[in-house]
């Protein structure tokens, strides 16, 4: 047996923490491996919807046994996840993936950007992350959610569509104009944005960890629904693409086409 | 209890296998299952050379089920026999190597590849396009279902099993045409072609704009589908669709199949394979069956 579990967990609590974004904790063993980065197959008790979402952990809470989740609402799956109260089971399987790697910030000045719901699994990141310095760069469309555990961990520097909070613009936009240097970037966010940081960092020479996201159908590499494209042949699939469930969802930004 | 089954010469321990693209080729479920409880695991289809697959978005959840559009991605048979073979052989389980292929000689070299590997048996995906017929699936035309066996046949070392695609008006036609070609046995069915429309991004839900049905919804038709093809022909039938439990596998062996695979509800439960095998067993208690094979295809 690997180190994921697949079993019923209890959810702890539920709350919608923005407009449509929801917190949610559950206790589940999973807690015991999970590293930032990684994520969790959460499964709808509506057996119609046979399918387990991939949802990032945002927070780990090993000594109580919790993983916290923070998901937006997009659709009948996670629309179900956001009306279970504490109490109810859910049936779960993970940690899954390969999570950031962390070891690449020792003594480096670090970047972290999330963007939209990209910005959950920023928190345990910030919170574990040794670097000699870190800041945190969120991009939203106006509502800020998580701002106040991200500022808890480092500088914050928010970025919105609309300019009602901080930087008017994107995610790169803050960073040009707060000035802010790294050495090492670890970013999770919507595609554009990905691929807005990879040109960012290849440009001013900054390694750069991206987390990817695809629909996906097993979450442990078997049916190749959750693919991306590589630079280099990939060793397992044999072509220029890779799993994101299994190899990632964290890539080197440089060896991933965006 | 009894309930290994034969399969053109081929003794499996139970009837349960892995319906092919589901289970990759069984390293990544074997962290949840013991291979060595499966009647067989049946691998992701593999075909001359490494295919990429297609673009995404490849599957999407619709209700009961799902679509998908991989693209039969393989990493090639060169390195299919070098790594996942040797893998299988590890277990006390019978092998089944899927084939797909371009041509008839693409899956003819995939074949002869196969023959001086240890394994079991050859299950032939012919829904793919032809690609020198103007791309209709080998599997919806009877004469090139039993062209394609016929020379498959010519270089298998091992009994071959031709999957048969449901998106024809009848099915017992192609399952006549395979047997006529000297296919050793059926498994039945694959996917049956569907779309679904975002209808917010007003477009096709996945990059394919077409994608195979598989998964709960489609039981009933595989169920109706494998109990024609066991009324049509003398070989033995492996039943998949949506199965899901050992209640759902009774229903195909009633309908006359002789062994059944498990595929799309892997996604929702890893342990599903396992489930069922146990489920046929409290099955056959229940009704006080000594063996399995008593059972199949006796509703008639």
């Amino acid at each position: 047996m690997g180190e994921k579990v697949k079993e019923k967990a209890v959810i702890i609590s539920q709350e919608e923490i923005s407009l449509d974004i929801y917190s949610m904790w559950i206790e589940t063993n999973a807690a015991k491996t999970a590293k930032p980065g990684q994520f969790v197959a959460l499964y709808c008790n509506d057996g119609s919807r046979i399918l387990p979402r991939p949802i990032s952990i945002c927070e780990i809470d090993k000594k109580n046994n919790r993983l916290r989740f923070v998901y937006r609402v997009v659709g009948k799956g996670t629309d179900e996840f956001s009306k279970y109260h504490a109490g109810t089971e859910i049936e779960i399987m993970g940690p899954l993936g390969n999570g950031f790697p962390m070891e690449k910030a020792k003594g480096k000045k670090a970047i972290l950007i999330g963007g939209g719901i990209g910005v959950p699994p920023m928190v345990e990141l910030a919170k574990q992350l040794d670097a000699e310095s870190k800041v945190i760069v969120a991009g939203y469309r106006n509502l800020l959610f998580l701002d106040y555990e991200l500022k808890a961990c480092g500088d914050f520097y928010p970025a919105t569509e609309d300019g009602s909070i901080g930087v008017k613009g994107t995610v790169i936009d803050a960073i040009v104009e707060n000035k802010l240097e790294a050495d090492v970037i670890y970013a999770c966010g919507p595609t554009p944005m990905l691929r807005a940081i990879k040109e960012y960092a290849e440009k001013h020479n900054i390694e750069a960890w991206v987390s990817m996201e695809e629909k996906m159908a097993c979450g442990i590499g078997a049916c190749l629904a959750c693919v991306c494209k590589t630079k280099e042949k990939d060793k397992h699939t044999n072509v220029n693409n890779t799993r994101i469930c299994k190899e990632g969802p964290v890539f080197n930004a440089e060896e991933v086409e965006l | 209890m009894n309930t290994s089954v034969n399969l053109a010469g081929v003794t499996l321990k139970n009837p349960v296998m892995t319906a092919s693209g589901t289970f990759g080729s069984g390293a990544e479920y074997s962290d949840f299952v013991d291979l060595n409880k499966l009647g067989a695991v049946v691998t992701k289809g593999v075909a001359n050379v490494p295919w990429p697959g297609n673009p995404t978005p490849r599957i999407a959840e619709v209700y009961g089920g799902m679509l998908n559009a991989i693209g039969l991605q393989n990493p090639g048979i060169d390195v299919f026999i070098e790594r996942d073979i040797p893998f299988l052989k590890e277990y006390d389980t019978k092998i089944i190597v899927n084939v797909c292929g371009k041509t008839t000689e693409d899956y003819c070299e995939v074949v002869e590849k196969l023959a001086d590997t240890p394994v079991d048996m050859l299950e032939i995906n012919i829904s793919c396009p032809n690609v020198k017929e103007g791309g209709i699936a080998f599997g919806q035309n009877p004469k090139a279902v039993e062209d394609i066996t016929k020379q498959i046949k010519k270089y298998a070392k091992q009994p071959v099993i031709m999957k048969l695609s449901p998106n024809v008006t009848d099915i017992t036609e192609t399952a006549k045409a395979a047997e006529a070609g000297g296919a050793d046995v059926l498994s039945l069915i694959n996917t049956l072609t569907g779309m679904k429309i975002d209808i917010e991004r007003q477009t096709f839900a996945i990059a394919n704009k077409t994608g195979g049905l598989s998964g709960p919804a489609v039981k009933p038709v595989a169920v109706r589908m494998v109990y024609q093809v066991a009324n049509a022909v003398k070989i033995p039938i492996i039943g998949m669709g949506g199965i899901c439990s050992g209640e759902d596998a009774m229903e195909f062996i009633l309908a006359g199949a002789t062994a059944v695979s498990v595929g799309t509800s892997n996604f929702h439960n890893p342990y599903t394979t396992i489930e069922v095998v146990a489920g046929i067993e409290d099955y056959m208690r229940r009704h006080k069956v000594e063996d399995i094979n008593d059972l199949i295809g006796i509703v008639k």
